[in-house]
């Protein structure tokens, strides 16, 4: 549905984007995951037309984005980082401006206006001005807005930037129904939002393309070496003491490291690695009841899409790029 | 043509919605009320005068009141043109909403035309809203309608090309009072470039004389249509307008 290859935008003084290549598959909802400064916006703007690319291709519905901007237009919806609203007209009247801007007209451009308006849970308020509105119910808007036409691609960038938590999981649940008749892209820089909410994710960073692939390979990846969290308690008069517990655990066969979280007379945690393959929650379970101790919880503790971001644009992002294959799960 | 409807209709509507459309309307038409009770007034107190004098002969309408009166408001217009305009793309710059109208499917021009024709019915508005004073003229004198619907046409070509300059200088900064600004300047100057006619008659001085908008007017305000000076007002809504395009293009290359 997407196809981006090489694509290059230079400012007077800054690559922001630089030689990035990915594809988006129909239907698909994918996250733009990077740190603030890192292209995203960028990058989104080419693919709506917005601004035109330095160098590289970008194709979308197999149209090029230079060549047949019209026909991007007709198939995109896009929800920039603020929305795009006019403080001074009414919801309904702001919607069917859209609406008929994007070429509706008739029966049908009141149709939709409704449709969305209840999709988006606008309806309440369609008749206030928006520039009464709240920040949330405003983000809403601009949602409506982008899928009035009901595009087969919906660009959003930072749907969620500046909502309470609220706001945030209503505005998740929202773009999560509508995966099923849109190929979304959403940008953001938090990385919960993008475990939560896409199947694919591209990070980028620094302009460049770090990794791209389906979240749950990513997580997979990252967990070949486990990470367990055991709290420890003392047990009528069995001996405790942090030092003996620490050293008992790192005696346990695949631990690779223990490291003490918190300590009180009362109760010890450690954060215990795994090598790599290794299982240990059954021999570290067993070490510590065997000595007598209270074993009071033991979970692991799954890498987080945090952790993996961290540790692809951190040390090794070069490689991390390359031996990653772009594919779909 | 039906986008340059619906972007001429939201720009009405702002227009409307707002206090400065109706703020520019009472203020047009007080100004234009007192240049004219100024000028029906000079010109009941000549003809008064020449009567006690013996002079006879019915004196012109048209050349005492609405002559005058059209050149006044010809100059009047330029500073209301900066209100008009200023905000047209500077706002939805600052705001964001420029990304919407550029990322749906509706072109360049014809965002431009929509927001350009709308500024131009509002002044239309403007200039019909004065019409009630020459009800009076109508009902009292026996003036010549001609030369007055030249006049206006005048002064509607005129706001034409100073509203295509205005919404020129509106798409190079996202600041309202900046594009408000420069346009009072360049309309100020495209005034008085005149003025060097005065004492300069060498080449540079005509064309400067020829650029000001204000000369080109004087043949509207005699009631004559000069193609010449039809030919300058067109052109100027022209390049303005090609400009504009030219700008919202080069804008987007650049940032
Ligand atoms: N209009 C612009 N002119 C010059 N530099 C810009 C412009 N817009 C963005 N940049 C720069 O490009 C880089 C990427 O910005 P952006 O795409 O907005 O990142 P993100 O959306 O990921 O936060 C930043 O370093 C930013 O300063
Ligand atoms: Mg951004």
């Amino acid at each position: 549905m997407i196809t981006v290859e090489g694509l290059t935008k230079r400012y007077a003084r800054t690559v922001a984007v630089d030689n990035i290549s990915f594809q988006v598959q129909k239907g698909q909802i994918v996250g733009f995951l990077g740190p603030n400064g890192a292209g995203k916006t960028t990058t989104m703007r080419i693919l709506t037309c917005f601004l035109p690319p330095s160098e590289g291709k970008a194709t979308v519905a197999g149209f090029d984005v230079l060549e047949q901007p019209m026909e991007v237009k007709r198939r995109i919806g896009y929800l920039p980082e603020t929305p795009p609203v006019y403080p001074e007209m009414e919801v309904s009247e702001y919607l069917s401006f859209v609406g008929k801007l994007k070429g509706l007209s008739g029966p049908n451009l009141a149709r939709r206006v409704d449709e969305v308006s209840e999709r988006c849970a606008v309806a309440d308020v369609r008749h206030k001005l928006i520039g009464k509105l709240s920040k949330g119910y405003r983000q809403r808007v601009g949602l409506a807005q982008a899928i009035i036409h009901n595009p087969d691609v919906l660009i959003l960038d930072e749907p969620t930037a500046g909502l309470d938590p609220k706001q945030i999981n209503e505005t998740r649940d929202l773009i999560k129904g509508l995966a099923g008749d849109h190929t979304i892209i959403l940008s953001t820089h938090i990385l919960p939002e993008v475990e939560q909410t896409c199947e694919q994710v591209i990070i980028i960073s620094k302009g460049r393309l770090v990794a791209t692939d389906s979240v749950h390979n990513l997580q997979n990846r990252a967990r070949g070496a486990e990470t367990v969290l055991v709290e420890v308690a003392p047990r009528d008069s069995a001996p405790f003491e942090q030092t003996v517990v620490q050293r008992k655990l790192e005696q346990v066969a695949g631990v690779s490291r223990v490291l003490l979280r918190d300590a009180s007379p009362a109760r010890a945690v450690f954060e215990v690695e795994s090598l790599k393959d290794k299982f240990i929650r059954g021999d570290l379970a067993r070490a510590v009841v065997e000595s007598g101790w209270n074993l009071n919880e033991l979970h692991t503790t799954a890498m987080s899409l945090e952790e993996i971001f961290l540790q692809l644009t951190g040390s090794e992002p070069a490689a991390a790029a390359a031996e990653t294959p772009g594919e779909a799960q | 043509m039906r986008n340059v409807g619906i972007i001429f209709k939201k720009e009405i509507d702002s227009y409307f919605v707002s206090p400065v459309a109706y703020l520019l309307l009472t203020m047009f038409g007080l100004i234009f009320g007192f240049f004219f009770w100024n000028a029906v007034s000079y010109f009941v107190m000549v003809g008064i005068e020449s009567q006690m004098r013996g002079g006879g002969g019915p004196m012109n309408l048209n050349e005492y009141v609405i002559r005058p009166l059209l050149s006044n408001v010809s100059v009047v217009g330029l500073f209301f043109i900066p209100m008009m305009t200023m905000r047209l793309f500077a706002e939805e710059k600052r705001t964001g909403t420029i990304e919407l109208l550029a990322t749906s499917p509706i072109r360049d021009i014809e965002v431009i035309l929509g927001k350009w024709l709308a500024a131009v019915a509002l002044y239309g508005c403007m200039l019909l809203f004065t019409a009630v004073n020459f009800a009076f003229l109508f009902r009292y004198g026996n003036p010549d309608w001609k030369p007055l619907a030249v006049g206006y046409l005048g002064l509607l070509l005129q706001a034409g090309g100073l509203l295509a300059v205005g919404t020129l200088i509106s798409t190079m900064t996202r600041n309202q009072i900046i594009a408000g600004a420069a346009t009072f300047g360049v309309c100020l100057m495209l005034w008085i470039l005149e003025w060097v006619s005065g004492y300069e008659t060498a080449a540079w001085a005509q064309v400067l004389a020829y650029c000001s908008v204000i000369t080109h007017f004087e043949s509207f305000a005699k009631g004559v249509i000069d193609s010449k000076d039809v030919v300058f007002y067109i052109s100027l809504i022209f390049l303005g307008l090609f400009l504009t395009s030219r700008s919202m293009e080069s804008l987007r290359w650049r940032s």
